[in-house]
């Protein structure tokens, strides 16, 4: 029961954290400056609706407010200037606006009250230069899918190789092949992604020519066709992954392996191999899994720095294009994600912390 | 053996013992040995890590080169380089020693695939200005095109910086009058004879062009296999310096043109042909000859690469001073009192490490680079979340000591909170701090590094630029020259190599215990 009250407990923090550093960039991101809406050229005034219904013209905290639970108005007949109401072509259902100020509803014309907007309607704003005119979570979800089939990939080739090199360099300590392996771990870790990936670039796209510096991305995140051309990106991604989960296994089992339940378990009579396995690994994998689990986690927000190199149209991509979009920055977009990238980094912290509580018995999390 | 001994000394009579030091005060013998301290004992263990120690030489080295690089760069150049266009073909040279000339290495030459025709365009470069462009021929073959016609390519080895032989400048009467001095005085040809282009129809394109030639630029040799130079020879051009071997004007005939006279009376203008390489030299006094060549704007690469690794050290110098001092009063406070100052401070620091870093950083750029600077806010988003790390381990240092016996015995002599954190406390933790804000300087120049690669910072400017932005720059021009990118990436590998090993081997030095675990 105490666990189950500490997870409730952490999650409550969790989300006491969020809100306040969602609230604090929020109302820094609103204290800047933001394009005016008549620098837009023919979609000025549905801008300018778009921007009335969000309360731009508020105080941010009444903003606030409305960005998180939407805003209450009245939905009229949308009338041409002979006064007959318009019908969508498209739907054939009569074309309608909102008006938020009762006093500027036309004479004889009935509003139905409606709330609109707010994040827990999903609507989190429309994009006012990136992808001018479309809704941000839209293009968010769309984008989603290959930065995670990406890290994903990345993931899953470097886990087993990770842990296998770990894992032998243990079992060699101190002999050269953990030498070899440690000082390349040394070398993986310490030197930037960004590097391998000039190199891997340099060497598969222009060197041997394997790979067209081209990421397919038309097919789909999860094709085949977007696989084989993100091979180069997926690979780079690996190498400083692959070095991460090596070097922790190795020191985690270098020390299981010298404790003393390990001779208890040789002198019963288990193989080298046997006492590794059942015993030596099972009480390595204690702080290891934790680890795998975080990384699960955090394959969402994906890197940056590389989708960048590979021009994989992802999630990180859509970071710096949101904030180096002209001529201001797409502040929406970036408030979504400022979000999703603060969740993202809490929830991996929880998780890790929590499944330690769930693989290892032995540790009794929150109990005093 | 142990027992005929044990034997000879069990029946010692009583009166042949004696008191050591009867009558006199008992003293400890004086240690002969020096004393070693905290410090000269962590130096000990470090000096006998081989890979920290050549780790900590690397560093040195590298600081050294970001201290004395960045005065290589030539003011005369830099300044030049706003108003010289000229200066603009000097880009993406490959990287040349002086001394290593020849030698295909190092050497600013780089093989490349041309047709017949291009070698002939480079073997009257050789012929015109005595440069030696074409290094040598490592090889040919033949390919058929498309149409099925067969034609040789050959591999030719280079010297980029003779190949960009010759441009076109107009200059006024005295800039003109100055070359000839300078010519006079050095006896290295600048300018070269106008071409008539009649003669040569490619030259109003390539000026490099100066000898008689068809439509598509092969030359009409003469009957010895020479290039018969097509050099103009109306106008007044008024050139008296200097002249070429087999100028007419050397056996008192109507010489070459130098130069095409333009403009109005009295208000001259020259559009001369001016050999880039020794123009250069006229204009700084040496040889072109960068060490790491130049990247895609024509600066060189090696004092444009020191100056950002200036930059990159002096910030994160700078952010891991203010990030110990806020983190190393935070955390002791936090450590000495516990409970709920604590639990308060604790929660507050939570809140703020959740921040992702690149948020912090666009929105202090958003917010204050306008009023502080891009390196201002760049230090403000880094100590924001930065000191929090320090804090924490200062924390738990204080937590380690401030229950053990002699902060009691302090406590009880009457000392006060401040003095047992400074005085007793904060010196035991100062091993830990000082590894701490030194693995500190790799992770700020590495997130600096990422920042101005992915163009959320932008510290370029005609006088410094930083390593992310030269390699974002680089990686343009990768597949023509690869040297562009390889000399920042190769000092960013290097620099977060050796301060992890260097890290490494202080906290293995300062903290034996830790030696070989991980983080």
């Amino acid at each position: 029961m105490y666990m189950f009250k500490y997870i409730l407990k952490r999650i409550g923090l969790m989300l006491l954290t969020f809100m306040i550093i969602f609230t604090m960039c929020f109302v820094l991101v609103k204290l800047l400056p933001n394009r005016p809406a008549d620098q837009f050229g023919k979609d000025k005034e549905l801008i300018e609706m778009r921007r009335e219904m969000l309360g731009y013209n508020k105080p941010i905290m009444e903003q606030y407010w409305i960005y998180l639970f939407g805003r209450t108005g009245y939905e009229i007949p949308l009338t041409d200037s002979n006064g007959n109401v318009q019908i969508d072509s498209t739907t054939g259902l009569p074309k309608t606006k909102m008006v938020f100020d009762e006093s500027k509803i036309p004479e004889g014309v009935e509003g139905t009250k409606k709330t609109v907007g707010g994040i827990i309607r999903g609507y989190f704003g429309t994009s006012e230069a990136l992808y001018l005119g479309r809704d941000v979570w839209e293009v968010f979800v769309e984008k989603v899918p290959y930065t995670v089939s990406l890290n994903l990939a990345s993931i899953l080739v470097s886990i087993p190789i990770g842990l296998a090199l770990g894992i032998y360099a243990a079992l060699k300590k101190n002999k050269w092949q953990d030498h070899v392996i440690s000082t390349g771990v040394m070398i993986f870790v310490s030197v930037p992604s960004f590097i391998y990936a000039f190199l891997v670039q340099y060497l598969f796209y222009f060197k041997l020519g394997w790979f067209k510096p081209v990421v397919d991305a038309t097919q789909g995140a999860f094709s085949w066709t977007f696989f084989s051309t993100a091979i180069p990106a997926i690979l780079s991604m690996c190498f400083g992954t692959i070095a991460g989960f090596a070097r922790y296994t190795r020191a985690e089992l270098t020390e299981v392996l010298t404790s003393e339940f390990m001779l208890l378990a040789r002198t019963k009579g288990l193989t080298k191999g046997q006492a590794t396995l059942r015993h030596a690994m099972r009480n390595a994998m204690v702080p290891i899994f934790p680890m795998i689990l975080g990384e699960f986690i955090s394959i969402m927000s994906g890197s940056l720095i590389i989708e960048n190199m590979f021009t994989i149209p992802g999630v990180g991509a859509l970071y710096i294009g949101a904030i180096q979009a002209q001529p201001t920055p797409d502040y929406n977009f970036f408030m979504l994600l400022t979000g999703f990238y603060t969740f993202i980094g809490l929830a991996a912290g929880i998780v890790i912390d929590i499944s330690y509580g769930i693989i290892d018995p032995r540790i009794r999390m929150g109990a005093r | 053996m142990a027992n005929n001994q044990f034997e000879k000394y069990s029946s010692i009579p009583q009166e042949k013992f004696a008191f050591a030091a009867q009558g006199t005060n008992i003293h400890d013998q004086k240690l002969d040995t020096k004393p070693i301290g905290y410090f000269r004992d962590a130096f000990n263990r470090f000096k006998k890590n081989k890979a920290s120690l050549v780790a900590a030489i690397i560093i040195l080295l590298l600081v050294v080169y970001a201290i004395i690089g960045p005065f290589c760069f030539d003011p005369a150049y830099q300044e030049a380089y706003k108003t010289e266009i000229m200066l603009k073909n000097f880009k993406e040279l490959p990287p040349r020693l002086a001394f290593m000339k020849g030698t295909g290495i190092w050497d600013g030459s780089k093989v490349e695939e041309l047709t017949r025709t291009q070698l002939y365009h480079y073997e009257g470069l050789t012929a015109e200005l005595g440069h030696e462009v074409i290094v040598d021929v490592v090889g040919e073959h033949t390919v058929t095109d498309l149409f099925g016609n067969e034609k040789t390519l050959y591999d030719v080895r280079l010297d980029q910086y003779y190949k960009i032989g010759v441009i076109t400048k107009t200059m006024t009467y005295a800039d003109y009058k100055a070359i000839q001095d300078w010519q006079v005085e050095n006896g290295i040809q600048v300018i070269f004879p106008w071409v008539d282009s009649t003669n040569c129809p490619i030259f109003t394109s390539v000026p490099d062009y100066w000898f008689k030639c068809d439509q598509r630029g092969n030359p009409v040799l003469d009957d010895e296999g020479n290039f018969i130079p097509a050099y103009a020879k109306t106008g007044k051009d008024d050139y008296n310096s200097t002249r070429l071997a087999n100028d007419p004007a050397n056996n008192g005939e109507r010489g070459w043109d130098y130069s095409k006279r333009g403009g109005a009376a009295g208000a001259y203008n020259y559009t001369v042909r001016l050999s880039a390489y020794n123009y250069f030299i006229y204009k700084f006094g040496y040889e072109p000859s960068f060490a790491f060549g130049t990247d895609s704007s024509g600066y060189d690469i090696f004092s444009r690469l020191a100056s950002g690794a200036r930059f990159s050290f002096i910030l994160a110098i700078i952010v891991s001073v203010i990030n110990l001092t806020i983190g190393a009063l935070y955390g002791a406070i936090e450590g000495y009192y516990g409970g709920v100052v604590d639990i308060a401070m604790e929660r507050f620091s939570d809140i703020l490490s959740g921040v992702p870093f690149t948020v912090v950083t666009v929105l202090f750029q958003l917010h204050l680079a306008a009023k502080v600077g891009v390196v201002g806010s760049l230090i403000f988003a880094f100590v924001l979340t930065g000191w929090i790390g320090m804090a924490s381990r200062v924390r738990m240092q204080f937590y380690r000591f401030k229950n053990q016996e002699y902060v009691l015995a302090a406590r009880t002599l009457g000392a006060s909170d401040w003095r047992i954190i400074w005085k007793h406390i904060f010196p035991n933790s100062l091993g830990t701090i000082i590894t701490g804000s030194i693995l500190v300087i790799p992770g700020v120049i590495f997130s600096e590094t990422s920042l101005s690669y992915l163009g959320i910072i932008n510290l370029d400017s005609a006088t410094m630029s930083s390593v992310g932005t030269m390699l974002s720059l680089g990686q343009k021009v990768m597949t023509s020259s690869p040297h562009v990118v390889l000399f920042p990436a190769l000092f960013i590998a290097l620099l977060e190599i050796s301060f992890n090993l260097f890290g490494n081997g202080l906290r293995d030095a300062f903290n034996p215990s830790l030696r070989g675990s991980e983080e």
